[in-house]
């Protein structure tokens, strides 16, 4: 056994162990950290597969931002309000028995149609995936790239104007007010006899 | 090598896992989203080890397009939940029943 293999063996059964407690832990904010150690390990399984950009894009976008924005969700809004788990040992029987079906018939489905198929040979030290990736997509799915573009803009747009609110108890300024001013607003000249010196000697 | 058997073996668990997510924790709106990010992963999963072990590069793409789109899925659903809450108070499943059908 390679010790690519060993290596693969670990990321997976962290990655089945923590999507199962993602599932069935009882706290939102465990369910989220334990999603990351999820995509962690799929993304170090993705690099054995040696598609090393997007690995590391799952990683920082991912891990990075979306799973940090499901943290703070999860913590903004109240756990206790968050759902209840009741029904969960109620649809607990049939969940169970339902993934083993469709995962049993997946796994017969494979069946030995793909064992037949060979490994790559590994590439040499001058290839790059990065490279591989950006040759395909900026040349012939270049189109479909600007179309994501827009698409992510989209989604900023719609997710600003979804969850800003208008500034009520903030303190912000106001230019009107702030250029209306008058010096006799603001300035007071006080009229007051001079100090009589102190005889401190 | 691993074989490519190995590699759909553990994104079909991962993809079952996500299915049992949604079936069980049907109350539970944010941990739906997170069942749903595990399918996608799954399914990332099976174009990244096709695409390695057919050799074409256009099945990366695919995931990339497929990360840009959940990533944006996530932010939406996430801000459509923020603002649930701040009108009804609650984002329980059970008690978001002002559409009537």
């Amino acid at each position: 056994m390679q010790v690519v293999h060993i290596v693969f063996y670990i990321f997976a059964a962290m990655a089945v162990v923590s999507a199962l407690v993602v599932i069935s832990v009882r706290n939102p904010v465990r369910s989220v950290l334990a999603l990351v150690v999820t995509f962690f390990s799929m993304a170090g399984v993705w690099m054995i597969l040696s598609a090393e950009f997007l690995s590391l894009i799952l990683l920082l976008v991912y891990v990075g931002a979306v799973m940090t924005l499901f943290l703070f969700v999860v913590m903004m809004l109240n756990a206790n309000s968050t759902g209840s788990r009741e029904g969960f040992t109620r649809y607990l029987p049939f969940g169970i028995l339902l993934v083993l079906l469709l995962v049993a018939l997946m796994i017969i489905s494979f069946g030995s149609s793909f064992t037949q198929l060979p490994a790559p040979v590994p590439p040499g030290a001058d290839y790059s995936n990065v490279t591989q990736l950006g040759a395909v997509l900026y040349t012939e799915y270049a189109y479909p790239f600007e179309i994501a573009g827009v698409l992510l803009l989209a989604a900023i747009v719609a997710a600003i104007s979804l969850a800003h609110r208008t500034p009520k108890q903030r303190k912000s300024q106001n230019i009107n007010e702030q250029l209306r001013v008058r010096r006799e607003d603001r300035v007071r000249l006080v009229k007051m006899p001079p100090e009589k010196k102190n005889d401190l000697s | 090598m691993i074989s490519l058997n190995e590699f759909l073996i553990l994104a079909a668990m991962l993809f079952g896992l996500g299915i049992a997510g949604i079936i069980i924790n049907r109350k539970n709106i944010i941990i739906l989203l997170m069942s749903l990010e595990l399918l996608l992963l799954a399914v990332n999963t099976n174009f990244i080890a096709f695409s390695y072990f057919l050799k074409n590069e256009v099945g990366q793409v695919f995931v990339f397009f497929v990360l840009t789109v959940a990533a944006a899925e996530a932010a939406i659903g996430l801000a459509i939940m923020v603002v649930m809450y701040r009108r009804q108070g609650t984002i329980e499943i059970e008690r978001l029943d002002t559409l009537k059908g």
